[in-house]
């Protein structure tokens, strides 16, 4: 289909081009900025004054739950939500059931995502069996089928010596790796922040030092083995110290955080809302400034939806015994529209946040709008306010933030050249 | 986000119709508390020990942890306010097959119960029962993880003010675990609101919780320093598994350096009362000659223990009647 959107203001931060113009699409590709190219007859035009076009969002770390968990949620709702929040590529975990450790999974994920339409989905692959730390998983034929990085997610491995091999035969294929690390002996038994309010509450803590001693012996591996590694939802304040300074050393280690990291802290516990569980948990607001700051400097590139949606039941339970996760894919872009009303980012930062940022992180071929790449944009009104939870997608209600306003609102999104949403 | 728990656990009118926690409430709500506890105390010393607060009422002990002394004492306080008592162990109960807490409670609910006092290994999980699960009745916390146990303070409190007037110029030292204490927890906040100007707890940095300092108080590692002067001491009990976790090196060590005995109570005033909330293990942070001394009010607290919680369960029970009262005008204002 040949499609034409007319005068948004057309943001791409990947060609750092910002410009009220037109957006050419034909056969799923972006053909031309500005004039149409000789002979283009639009079939449809979309009016978009008002509206910004920004390249469509890349996710890198989203929680499908199919296939073996779709009580949770699934890739047709999960998808579909993620289009709602301006989501067209996105990074799915390999935590299902069965882990995503054979072609086979992978496949199923592509095909079923595919057939659905929302969004494109690029598989990590569980970087062991099963994900039990102990045997690596086929990572060559798992790229091969289209896993794009792998991940223990925030198991552990067996031992260091196992996660060097696997770092090196990783590295020896140029495969990227995705770290969320977490010591899980530091970690036991723990729901919360260790810190003032976590102590008030009487929730077991879970000290910095579990992330950062992980990240600490992970930065070591990498720099050993020379893998492609990103880190995903750091949530510490001194992570993002250490991880600047890996930067500064040369060091090719990327990294995104959670969107909701950058909005709320362990002083929101208050009151025992199950909705706030999660992992890492939700640190101090001098953490909380640290992740801002990292992500306004750059050096946090990505910004993540960590989306995770559970069943009613999962978190119809007291804080510490619930499944922990937001679900927020849907809210991604309006929630991280809420960095450029306090200023901290200006709107082109934003995006390349959410766009070039974590494409580049992993390589990934999407996030911008340059000629000739795949037409994936989405366009929202930066000014009209829209209401968190009206028309709700996600098979996952457990987002904190449903009833909040919002200053921005999604209006199309667009996949493939293909309409996939629209308010 | 989520209304914060002081709010939860009063109505429209500012009066008790939960018992969650210390934390939030007015300096005056405790002291009413208190004087209503007070007024219970003769009751027990009556012949007859009956008041028919809660006659036709219906009280559900949910106890999801074990304890006898705590289930025993709101049992005899409800039977003694005239309500009919329902004890449930829910260890050996339905849970175990598979049920949620959030479907035991409504089952509960559907009962036509009035009250639960709820005691729940996590945290929160009063919170929990009282915003998702059954939030017109009423709830009263009988210890929920290590968060708190406000009818324990409650008559910690009592026991103070008894033996010593008031709280305006006590020294108070709390002793041992307070890291897993929920009892300690709500007795910080408890001496805080009620304006003790020396609230000191004294252990080892490991049973410690991070941001102590956030409840007002001092802290000591040296129990030879710590106990100097104070007017109360109370006693918090050690667990064994403590021990495994890499906590403490052994019994032994935590007794020697944190125990209390009559060489370490002589450090404090000589007529300072210890406490202790039970079940107590001699020899481990208390010695017997201390605990069965002149000084200890331990059995003491049990007694008051029953009229704090008759106070409690009455207060909560007129509190959550009347936000009921007031939710039924609303609709009925709203439907005309």
């Amino acid at each position: 289909m040949r499609l034409t959107i007319e005068g948004a203001r057309v943001i791409d931060p990947a060609s750092q081009f910002d410009q009220i113009t037109d957006l050419h699409i034909d056969d799923g590709q972006i053909v031309a900025t500005g004039t149409a190219p000789l002979g283009f007859q639009a079939q449809r035009s979309i009016d978009a004054r008002g509206l910004i076009a920004s390249p469509g969002l890349v996710d890198l770390n989203v929680s499908l739950r199919e296939p073996g968990r779709t009580r949770k949620g699934a890739i047709d709702s999960e998808t579909r939500a993620a289009a709602a929040g301006g989501v067209t590529s996105l990074c799915s975990l390999p935590d299902t059931r069965p882990v995503l450790d054979t072609p086979a999974v992978a496949e199923l994920i592509l095909e079923r995502s595919e057939r659905a339409g929302h969004a494109r989905v690029f598989p990590f692959g569980a970087l062991t069996h099963g994900l039990e730390g102990e045997q690596l998983s086929e990572l060559v034929a798992l790229r091969d089928v289209g896993c794009v990085a792998f991940t223990q997610g925030l198991t552990p491995m067996k031992s260091n010596r196992i996660l060097r091999r696997a770092l090196e035969y990783a590295a020896g294929f140029d495969v990227p790796v995705v770290f969320m690390p977490q010591d899980p002996e530091m970690a036991q038994g723990g729901s919360a922040h260790e810190g003032a309010t976590a102590a008030r509450m009487g929730l077991v803590g879970i000290p910095e030092t579990a992330e950062t001693i992980a990240l600490a012996r992970d930065l070591l591996l990498i720099e050993q083995t020379g893998v492609q590694a990103h880190f995903s939802g750091l949530s510490s304040a001194r992570a993002m110290d250490m991880l600047a300074d890996a930067q500064a050393r040369g060091l090719r280690v990327s990294a995104d955080v959670a969107m909701y990291q950058l909005l709320l802290c362990d002083e929101d516990l208050e009151g025992f809302s199950s909705l706030l569980h999660v992992l890492p948990p939700l640190r101090s607001s001098h953490d909380r400034r640290a992740l801002r700051q990292a992500v306004q400097s750059g050096v946090v590139q990505a910004i993540s939806s960590h989306h995770q949606p559970h069943e009613q039941e999962a978190k119809r339970v007291p804080f510490a015994a619930s499944a922990p996760g937001i679900s927020s894919i849907e809210v991604l872009l309006p929630l991280a529209m809420t960095l450029v009303a306090d200023g901290l980012l200006e709107l082109p930062a934003l995006l390349a946040r959410l766009t070039c940022g974590p494409a580049n992180a992993l390589g990934l071929p999407a996030g911008t709008l340059a000629q000739g790449a795949r037409a994936d944009i989405t366009l929202f009104d930066p000014v009209e306010a829209s209401l968190i939870g009206h028309n709700w997608i996600s098979k996952g209600a457990n987002c904190p933030f449903i009833g909040q306003g919002v200053p921005c609102k999604v209006t199309h999104t667009i996949c493939n050249g293909k309409l996939v949403y629209q308010a | 986000m989520t209304p914060i728990p002081s709010h939860l656990q009063l109505n429209h009118q500012g009066q008790l119709r939960h018992f969650l926690t210390i934390e939030g409430l007015s300096r005056e709500l405790l002291t009413e508390l208190l004087d209503t506890a007070d007024s219970f105390l003769e009751v027990g010393e009556r012949a007859v020990k009956k008041v028919p607060l809660l006659r036709g009422k219906t009280v559900c002990n949910v106890f999801f942890e074990n304890s006898t002394r705590t289930r025993t004492t709101f049992e005899l306080a409800a039977k003694r306010l005239s309500a009919d008592v329902l004890n449930l162990n829910i260890q050996t109960s339905s849970t175990s097959k598979g049920e949620t807490l959030y479907d035991t409670l409504r089952n509960l609910e559907a009962m036509a119960a009035d009250m639960f006092v709820v005691r729940h290994g996590d945290s929160g999980a009063a919170h929990f029962i009282a915003q998702q699960v059954c939030p017109d009745v009423a709830i009263i916390n009988a210890g929920d993880g290590n968060h708190s146990h406000p009818t324990q303070a409650m008559l910690d409190m009592l026991t103070i003010r008894r033996h010593k007037g008031d709280f305006q110029n006590l020294s108070v030292a709390i002793v041992g675990d307070i890291l897993h204490s929920r009892v300690a927890r709500s007795n910080m906040q408890a001496l805080h609101t009620l304006g003790c100007p020396d609230i000191r707890v004294i252990a080892p940095r490991t049973l410690l919780p991070a941001g102590i300092e956030q409840y007002g108080v001092r802290v000591f590692n040296d129990l030879r320093v710590g106990l100097r002067d104070v007017d109360v001491v109370i006693m918090l009990r050690l667990q064994k598994e403590r021990m495994q976790s890499g906590l403490l090196p052994s019994e032994g060590e935590f007794y020697r350096l944190y125990g209390l005995t009559r060489e370490t109570l002589a450090l404090a005033k000589p007529d300072a009362l210890v406490m202790h909330p039970g079940p107590i293990n001699r020899g481990v942070e208390i010695e017997s000659e201390v605990a069965d001394g002149a000084q200890s009010v331990i059995l003491n607290q049990v007694t008051y223990g029953i009229a704090v919680r008759m106070a409690v369960m009455s207060m909560a029970m007129a509190g959550q009647n009347a936000q009921r009262q007031h939710n039924q005008e609303a609709q009925h204002a709203t439907d005309h």
